[in-house]
């Protein structure tokens, strides 16, 4: 396993201190190529070497695929542009907030996480009394709702935090409009009241908004840290990374994030997502933070449930790829999406929920 | 080891490493990582490959790291590609394990080269100057492009053609033709002596052969060239040879169409195909007999 130890080092290396991609041999560059490809990290990859300099010191061969991924992420974001214009254009006479999601609202406020970084459905967020509203602004704005069966559209709205997805009928691009960032059916119910109240428009006067910096890093903490399904988990961390970064540099951030953690009950998905982005890509979180959260209701779990949380989250949060697998990585998939549901709906609705999509699965593909 | 030519490996050698750790198989652009234990596959690339280098350890930068391999069903053995643990295309027949390799890295060229615009057209050149083919399936294209190379021209590539977005040069990426039904027998009977690779039956497209590239176009690979003509031929049975000029703008927006990735490229793409279009003649080619189609470009070129 020593080759896939080194790719992993390698692209966290990549990541943290880009200058070192100079110097690179053409077997580490194959491995973090490779590694970059299944996390969706390559165009990021080539942000930072065009950024630190070292973009003409890689050699050829692997940096045509950064260039090729830089290319398709640019073209992404020029098309989310025009998408959230238009989600605008739908919503704007309703006089609420819409609040852009993930990577659609580091694209729109042009956010450090946002570059090189790879973007597709868009997320929004608004208050749950608009919603019959808000879809059909969207249904006459080409929108129609891609929940193909009875039972699809029934266990959106009756148990999860948004409307089944909505897929443009000309442009085939998704939206997923949500009203919490949590499923009504979840263990914790962070209230899309306060998250809406801080929210920041884009531009004066635009429905448009972004969660202010705080409740940003704790959705992207939550959003990392409750998935079931890890494939995307590195880059996860890469957001998280970035939005710490950028948004740790003003002077009352720090100071009031675990309170509001605590305020919006996020402190455990918080304290994992802390520890687990420190110790993977080395994002330096103050002491006093960590203290803080240490002490905060619910945050820190116990010391045997840390440890297993620590063999199964350093597993899954790496690519998904077999050079930087073990033989435990896919009980810890597996156990983390079966948490990732345990989180979201209580056991009874888990086990007709998981049973239905078995039963599924095969003919329907869902 | 050291790179060596595929055809100075003992076969067995040759197979024994695609079953274990693998293949590196230069493929100039690229290098390609290729493990199959699937006797077909190794029976393509000893052919095809004759001429290209490989080597077994890794070491190097590989561009994609590919393999097909069996895949047991109680009905009938099929055979699944894989590139580094994806699998982009459902299972086929066991008998078209080579053809699926070729296939496979088409794809993998189509999905992670936006570095260059790709377009769906084989890519000839002679004396420094390309000729861009684009067409449809069933228009001949291929046909026409193996008896080009056959007749001296350089094959940059028979389905692909890779152009940098701000040179508008064409890089090649020469591999083996891919002919399909008719023309694998018309070939045969051109040129009896050309390598041919497996034959794979009732295949979505009929029947499949590969055709080994020409010595010289594999030995130039890493020129580039200057796109010069854009022909878009289309083999009429029985009807005579025809060669008229094309509308600049049709063959701009025909070309753009049959481009893999113009949403990547967006405006630029755009602006350089536009490029590529002015600076080229462009004509629409229409034969029946290959002969008189051969002697038409040596006219073009001479």
């Amino acid at each position: 396993m020593s080759g896939g130890t080194t790719g992993q080092v390698m692209l966290v290396r990549a990541l943290q201190r880009p200058q070192e991609m100079a110097l690179f041999s053409g077997q580490q560059w194959d491995h973090v190529i490779r590694l970059a490809r299944v996390a969706d990290l390559s165009a990021r990859l080539g942000f930072l070497a065009q950024r630190d300099g070292v973009w003409d010191q890689i050699p050829e061969a692997p940096r045509k695929y950064l260039e090729s991924a830089l290319r398709l992420a640019d073209r992404q974001h020029r098309e989310l542009g025009y998408e959230i214009q238009e989600i605008e254009l739908a919503l704007r006479s309703l006089n609420i907030p819409v609040v852009l999601l993930k990577g659609a609202a580091y694209v729109a406020a042009d956010l450090d996480a946002a570059k090189g970084r790879v973007v597709s459905d868009v997320d929004v967020l608004v208050p749950k009394t608009a919603l019959p509203e808000v879809e059909a602004a969207l249904m006459l704005g080409g929108w129609a709702s891609s929940a193909r069966s009875d039972y699809d559209q029934r266990y959106y709205r009756t148990w999860m935090h948004e409307l089944p997805p909505m897929q443009h009928l000309q442009r085939g691009t998704v939206l997923d409009v949500h009203h919490a960032i949590m499923p009504v059916s979840a263990r914790i119910h962070p209230s899309s009241a306060l998250l809406l109240s801080e929210a920041r428009p884009l531009q004066p006067g635009s429905c448009l908004h972004v969660l202010a910096p705080i409740d940003m890093v704790l959705h992207s903490a939550t959003h990392l840290m409750h998935e079931g399904s890890f494939e995307q988990g590195m880059r996860g961390l890469v957001d998280l990374d970035a939005l710490l970064r950028e948004h740790g540099s003003a002077p009352d951030f720090w100071p009031h994030l675990v309170a509001r953690a605590t305020a919006l009950q996020l402190t455990r998905p918080l304290f994992y997502a802390l520890r687990y982005v420190g110790m993977i890509l080395g994002t330096v979180v103050p002491q006093d933070v960590l203290a803080g959260l240490d002490q905060a209701h619910g945050a820190r779990p116990g010391a045997w449930r840390l440890k297993w949380m620590d063999a199964m989250f350093t597993r899954v949060l790496c690519p998904p790829h077999p050079l930087v697998a073990d033989r435990w990585t896919p009980l810890a998939r597996g156990f983390l999406y079966l948490r990732g549901h345990w989180l979201r709906m209580p056991p009874g609705l888990l086990t007709l929920h998981l049973l239905r999509k078995l039963w599924r699965s095969p003919s329907q593909g869902a | 080891m050291t790179p060596r030519l595929v055809q100075a490996v003992l076969p067995d050698a040759l197979s024994a490493a695609l079953c274990s750790s693998g293949l590196y198989l230069r493929m100039d652009p690229f290098v390609v990582h290729v493990r199959s234990a699937i006797p077909i596959v190794a029976d393509g690339i000893k052919r095809l490959y004759a001429g290209h280098a490989c080597w077994t350890e890794g070491g190097q930068f590989a561009d994609f790291h590919v393999s097909v391999r069996r895949k047991w069903r109680p009905s009938r053995p099929l055979c699944l590609f894989e590139m580094d643990g994806q699998q982009p295309f459902t299972p086929l027949a066991y008998g078209e394990a080579y053809a699926f390799l070729e296939w496979g890295l088409n794809w993998c060229i189509t999905s992670y080269c936006h570095n260059w615009i790709t377009l769906h057209a084989a890519v000839l050149e002679r004396d420094g100057r390309a000729v861009i083919l684009p067409a449809p399936p069933g228009s001949g294209k291929s046909t026409l492009c193996a008896a080009l190379m056959l007749d001296g021209w350089r094959l940059l590539s028979d389905e692909m053609a890779l152009l940098d977005p701000r040179t508008g040069l064409l890089t090649a990426s020469p591999r083996p033709i891919s002919l399909k039904n008719a023309s694998i027998d018309i070939m045969r009977r051109r040129a009896p002596s050309a390598v041919m690779g497996p034959v794979a039956l009732d295949t979505m497209k009929g029947t499949v052969c590969h055709m080994q590239v020409s010595a010289d176009s594999t030995a130039r690979a890493r020129e580039l060239a200057t796109p010069a003509w854009i022909i878009f031929p289309r083999y009429v049975a029985g009807a005579p040879l025809t060669l008229s000029a094309r509308a600049k703008a049709d063959a701009l927006l025909h070309l753009h169409r049959n481009s893999f990735n113009h949403h990547v490229h967006g405006r630029q793409g755009f602006e350089t195909l536009a490029d590529v279009v002015e600076r080229c003649d462009v004509y629409d080619l229409h034969y029946s007999d290959l002969d008189e189609a051969l002697a038409c470009f040596d006219r073009l070129s001479a």
